[in-house]
């Protein structure tokens, strides 16, 4: 990509023992969505505190807005937003003290925050609440007041670790409508989740796995990659027929979901027959066998196993 | 360095002391409590101790000598012993420290050969105390002594300057009554800065840390030193209240004479709190957690300044090398200035090298404070 603003090569991170992030490499440009997900574990904080500068990577290069952030940490502070995964406001502040605070940080002029304050606060439902101490406020609302100090100056990369656990969904959705504003005035954002279907709303994923990145596309284009084929099947009793299905010839896995559960097979005709009969013979009860397209939870789970295969 | 996040730091801060009451109590009731405990329980003064008198003659002369004991405010009232087994048990359980034993031919041998021995017997387990107490005794009896020697010559008629050809009129300046609490008290001021000022910034970095609000204050473009000043200022304000309080109590309420200028007081008083806001400051930034920093700063402050500043263990006193070590001792000076405004009403030229010491003392400081801060996470 040409108009990369964050550019990320052969970045590493260990603790002891322990390698972090692996030679990760990926780049983000102007107003994209870049979503990082993986299990816990897989890294994907440790890559956000080294995009932030917050943490000095072992090896590898970031360059942010042009900056190369290893040179030069406290340069690329002034257009980077990093909002950390847990809450990092003060609590005996008010909503409108810690938005001034980061304000005054930032140096932005004081006509430009009061009134980007309100438009921020507005859009989050938040303008009630201005005197009220941050501690006094429900998680989700704090992690929309984290967002408004985080945007309060006009960042040109965004950084959100897990800005949306522990939220509930109309907050979260005000989140999203927030992040697309930004998408459209050409912010570039980094954003981990543990919420797979927020993934899909991302315009790239990279999949971590012990500090590596496994995959990185487009949520379609990671599905295309996904190999063979995904069934649906419904039932009662998943778990029974998760232990019927799992282990019979050319199926990769097994994920249960709502109705019952996922399967993974390498050949959706040619496996169909043999796990009906299958599941007939264990005397499993099934109301519905299809052929579904993947979701990226199904799809995380198959690339994750043929990677751990691969390793 | 930026003047407005310096004030957005410093506003912050405040913020958050003013609404924690509680420790706000603390860091201005603690310089009080220790002002009295340290200015009540800290004394090198030793009076009225414990006497007991067995007079075994009974006479005039012998009631005449323990009265002038009974009258010194070094002893408390004798109290009459009756044979030998109740000296020692007397001095076994600790109700008297020394016993006069006035031998029963004390009047005779007086009027006999002009000179009589009386024995005193000294509990000498505090080594310093019994010191002391022999000494009272030898100054009361001399006095005794002096007395009969008048008398006698007196009678005879003959002129009193023949007694004592060379005599020391030893006059003592500053503190005129020896009282030990004028010079342990501006000490104890010093030891109560001490405490307090490295005791408020300890937290105010390692809080930031276990509260999880560090993590994000590195990410923004603030600079070490824009975060040291803005939170060593309102902090400085404090300090300079407890400095207030604490040189009020000592005036006022302990009754320490002030001979020098308010000027002279606050200057120093204000580089020397820069110094220990700075050393509870670093402590703060190398030890993340509260619990630890509080203590550690407290060990750091607290046993230099009680054992190394002069504040009642004279340095002069003190083995070379220890001595040497207190050069590395804030305190020593500022307790050296303290002493020197307070007791001689000393002025800035007076008082330059210490000043100068402590300036530079504290300028290090602040740089070492400022560099130690780091803006990454690990």
């Amino acid at each position: 990509m040409t108009d990369a603003v964050v550019e990320v090569e052969g970045l590493s991170k260990r603790f002891g023992a322990i390698l972090a992030v692996d030679g990760l490499g990926f780049s983000v440009g102007a107003g994209e969505i870049f979503g990082l997900v993986g299990p816990d574990g897989a890294g994907k904080t440790t890559t956000m505190r080294m995009l932030a500068s917050v943490m000095r990577p072992d090896e590898g290069h970031v360059v942010v807005d042009g900056i190369d952030v290893l040179a030069h940490p406290e340069q690329t502070k002034r257009h980077v937003s990093y909002m950390p995964q847990r809450f990092g406001l003060y609590d005996d502040l008010t909503v409108d003290e810690n938005i001034r605070f980061y304000a005054d940080l930032f140096e932005v002029p004081a006509e430009l925050w009061r009134q980007r304050a309100e438009t921020l606060l507005a859009a989050s439902d938040m303008t009630r609440f201005r005197t009220r101490l941050a501690g006094q406020l429900s998680g989700g609302m704090k992690q929309k007041l984290g967002l408004s100090c985080a945007l309060v100056h006009t960042p040109r990369v965004l950084l959100l670790d897990e800005p949306t656990t522990g939220v509930d969904p109309l907050s979260r959705r005000e989140f999203w409508q927030i992040l697309y504003g930004l998408r459209a005035e050409g912010v570039a954002m980094v954003i981990s989740t543990a919420y797979l279907d927020e993934a899909e709303r991302c315009d790239r994923l990279a999949l971590l796995h012990r500090g590596r990145l496994m995959y990185c596309d487009t949520p379609a284009g990671l599905k295309a990659r996904m190999p063979g084929a995904m069934l649906e099947i419904a039932s009662p009793e998943p778990r029974r027929l998760r232990d019927a299905v799992q282990g019979l010839p050319g199926v990769e896995g097994v994920l249960l979901v709502g109705i019952g559960a996922h399967v993974h097979v390498d050949d959706a005709a040619a496996r169909l027959p043999q796990i009906a009969q299958a599941l007939a013979a264990a005397g499993v009860e099934t109301t519905r066998m299809e052929t579904v397209a993947p979701t990226i939870e199904d799809l995380f789970v198959a690339l994750l196993e043929r990677g751990e295969k691969a390793s | 360095m930026r003047l407005r996040r310096v004030r957005a730091v410093a506003v912050k801060e405040v913020l958050q002391i003013v609404r924690d009451p509680r420790s706000l109590m603390i860091a201005l009731l603690i310089p009080l409590m220790q002002m009295f405990v340290f200015g009540y329980g800290v004394s090198l003064d030793v009076k009225h101790i414990p006497l007991c008198v067995q007079d075994r003659e009974a006479s005039q002369a012998s009631r005449e000598l323990v009265r002038h004991f009974g009258a010194s405010r070094y002893f408390s009232a004798p109290r009459p012993l009756a044979g030998q087994g109740e000296i020692v048990r007397r001095l076994d359980d600790g109700t008297c420290r020394i016993v006069l034993v006035v031998p029963a031919d004390f009047s005779r041998r007086l009027n006999d050969t002009g000179a009589a021995a009386v024995q005193a017997l000294v509990d000498g387990t505090d080594s310093n105390t019994a010191n002391i107490a022999a000494n009272y005794a030898r100054a009361v009896l001399s006095a005794y002594s002096a007395g009969l020697r008048l008398d006698t010559v007196q009678r005879r008629g003959e002129s009193l300057q023949t007694l004592s050809p060379v005599d020391v009129e030893s006059r003592v300046w500053f503190n005129e009554d020896l009282e030990s609490r004028n010079f342990i008290v501006p000490g104890i001021v010093a030891l109560v800065m001490a405490i307090v000022g490295a005791q408020l910034t300890a937290l105010t970095i390692a809080r930031e840390w276990e509260r999880g609000t560090m993590e994000q204050l590195v990410s923004t473009p603030v600079e070490p030193m824009e975060l040291l000043v803005g939170k060593l200022l309102p902090y400085f304000g404090l300090g300079l209240m407890d400095a207030a309080i604490c040189l009020a109590l000592a005036v006022f309420w302990f009754g320490v004479p002030f001979r020098g200028t308010l000027f002279t007081l606050f200057f120093t008083t204000s580089l020397f709190l820069l110094v220990v806001l700075c050393i509870g400051y670093l402590v703060s930034v190398s030890i993340r957690s509260q619990v630890a920093a509080s203590q550690v700063a407290l060990l750091l402050t607290m046993m230099p300044t009680v054992l190394l500043s002069g504040f009642a263990f004279p340095i002069d006193q003190m083995p070379a090398l220890v001595r040497g070590v207190t050069f590395l001792v804030s305190a020593r000076y500022y307790v050296h200035i303290l002493k020197a405004v307070f007791l001689k009403g000393s002025g800035l030229t007076a008082l330059a090298l210490p000043i100068l010491c402590l300036a530079v003392y504290a300028l290090v400081l602040v740089v070492l404070a400022a560099r130690a801060f780091r803006k990454t996470l690990d």
